[in-house]
């Protein structure tokens, strides 16, 4: 039976094909339903802490947070005086993140690529194994172990911004590894046998063909593995111990971070004031906590922002 | 200069498995010769050999000999990067370099080694590259365009200029056409035409017309059953293999009679 003269001669083809055509499967739509429900409900139940803690964080914080929180250390701050702010801790998270990404990015990044461009039997084997089991490491006992590792050098209770730093690079090293090797992965092969067979040699083939291209992930992967770090408080706190005054300088010296900041100020609680006294607020420990909070997240989020630029600036283009 | 193949009872092992078995064949400098074969016969294992590219798979070997120019290519002290400039290779899917412009694509192979080249030097080799692969006048006013945003069939040729941009003596090519609707195939044809007053050529095609069409020589490679080795069963003038062959196998394979 050919098309064409089915369709001119039987007229009951017509609706026979629409019956076929716009058959409603009344089960598959209902589940369609249900599924786009709860699709939608499991959305909505996860965007409402997050935007209830940005709410919150906003509100409580901005009121403090302005240039005299921005510009001025704890110094000489106590009570319940209108003063002081969070300038030293921002410097020092900045200089122990700075200090643990430069440490972590190279040894990550050199991993990877022996894991995805070398890595063979054994050793890689062990290599994954171990770079899974250090993402699992709660990262008070990387402070601890950060702690006892440089007690053997400087004495117990020593405490400095490399001790922090390299803390967090324990717990950093793992995540760039992982986001690294998966970006690294993703580069054609046929791109890397391109340049062997033009005479590229591997090591080569590898920074100028395979780091290029991904470069764009990489830069992902290692803002990830940051803002997996920068919120650390724990291994901080027993590392790089508690500052009041501003510090640059990570080998000499405690150095305060904005967890530690918030931490400290949140434990000290309200402020005893006296009746008369004109120069206290109660709850001045708490609001400078939330001004740092604030803080921290909108570093995070410019850090973020660097990212995308990078990301777009170095991700190959079609035009 | 182009420069002439003789490879002698060569077998190709990928760990344990004998994946080719005993070829010996001659490939004249200045010359197309076509490899032609079912699928998994071994004609591109066989045709990654002539520049150690096969070497990238890990537990990938050879024994017998490759000879260039009567130089053993696996000999002890060559060193196989200096084998593959010395013989290029153009892949089956057509493969710019995404992040760079077409200009960077065609000099890639003088950037990716860190050799300095003055601008004029880097403008002549473009061009001359460029049209040896006959995109000159397509791409002339768009070289620092990303090579990615070409025609298939352009970037194919794109692929080309790059190779034999690097001064090659003899270019590989495997399945060069196979990603390409017919026009396109027709300029990478007629480019093999211009390109072998100057090179070695060897293509791996899957297409006989276009071996055919294209070729001075022929050989014919197939495999028993899956499992056993691929073998060169035949090699000749391309008018002989497809009008009188010696064997059996190539006759059916040539007339289709075959798989």
């Amino acid at each position: 039976m050919s098309a064409t003269t089915s369709i001119t001669d039987d007229t009951g083809a017509v609706e026979r094909t629409r019956a076929l055509l716009t058959a409603a499967d009344t089960g598959r739509k209902r589940t369609d339903r249900i599924m786009t429900v709860l699709i939608y409900g499991a959305f909505t139940l996860a965007v409402i802490p997050l935007v209830s803690l940005l709410w919150t964080v906003v509100v409580n914080g901005i009121e403090r947070l302005d240039g005299e929180f921005l510009f001025t250390s704890m110094r000489g701050v106590f009570g319940g005086m209108d003063m002081g702010g969070a300038y030293h801790a921002a410097v020092g998270t900045l200089m122990i993140t700075l200090t643990a990404t430069v440490i972590s990015v190279p040894i990550g990044l050199l991993v990877a690529i022996y894991l995805v461009e070398y890595g063979r039997g054994a050793l890689a084997r062990a290599t994954t194994f171990f770079v899974d089991v250090m993402t699992g490491i709660p990262s008070i006992v990387a402070g601890l172990f950060a702690f006892a590792l440089f007690s053997i050098f400087l004495g117990p209770g020593a405490k400095l911004g490399i001790i922090a730093a390299v803390a967090l690079s324990v717990l950093m090293i793992p995540v760039v590894v992982r986001s690294c090797e998966e970006m690294l992965k993703l580069v054609p092969n046929e791109l890397r046998e391109a340049s062997y067979a033009l005479g590229v040699p591997k090591w080569l083939t590898v920074v100028r063909v395979v780091l290029r291209t991904s470069v764009a992930g990489i830069t992902t992967g290692v803002l990830l593995s940051i803002a997996r770090v920068i919120g650390e408080t724990a291994p901080i706190l027993i590392t790089a111990g508690v500052s009041d005054s501003i510090n640059f300088n990570p080998f000499d010296g405690r150095m305060m971070t904005l967890p530690v900041y918030i931490f400290s100020q949140y434990r000290q609680g309200p402020v005893p004031c006296r009746e008369d006294a004109i120069d206290c607020l109660v709850n001045i420990n708490f609001e400078r906590a939330w001004a740092a909070a604030l803080l921290l997240i909108i570093i995070v989020m410019l850090l973020n922002l660097i990212g995308r630029l990078v990301t777009r600036w170095f991700s190959p283009k079609l035009r | 200069m182009a420069q002439r193949i003789d490879v002698k009872d060569l077998n190709i092992y990928y760990g344990d498995f004998l994946a080719v078995e005993g070829v010996s064949m001659t490939i004249d400098p200045k010359s197309v010769t076509a490899f032609i074969g079912p699928s998994g016969c071994g004609k591109s294992t066989f045709l990654r050999t002539l520049n150690r590219m096969h070497e990238v798979i890990p537990g990938a070997r050879v024994d017998g000999s490759v000879e260039l120019e009567g130089v053993d290519l696996y000999g002890d002290d060559v060193d196989p990067v200096a084998v593959r400039r010395t013989v290029g290779m153009v892949f089956q899917r057509p493969n710019p370099f995404p992040t760079m412009s077409i200009r960077d694509n065609v000099l890639a192979g003088v950037k990716l080694n860190n050799k300095r080249i003055s601008k004029s030097d880097a403008d002549d080799l473009v061009e001359s590259s460029l049209r040896g692969a006959n995109l000159w006048n397509e791409v002339k006013d768009r070289l620092e365009k990303p090579g990615s945003g070409l025609s298939g069939g352009q970037q194919q040729r794109l692929c080309i200029a790059r190779a034999i941009a690097v001064k090659p003596q003899v270019v590989l090519m495997d399945e060069p056409c196979s990603a390409l609707d017919p026009i396109s195939t027709l300029a990478i044809e007629d480019l093999i035409q211009e390109l072998k007053k100057d090179y070695t050529i060897v293509i791996v095609t899957h297409n006989m017309q276009q071996a055919a069409r294209v070729s001075d020589r022929t050989a014919f490679f197939n495999i028993a059953g899956t499992g056993k080795p691929g073998k060169l069963i035949e090699m000749n003038d391309t008018a002989t293999i497809f009008s009188s062959p010696a064997e059996k196998a190539t006759e059916d394979y040539v007339s289709g009679r075959f798989g």
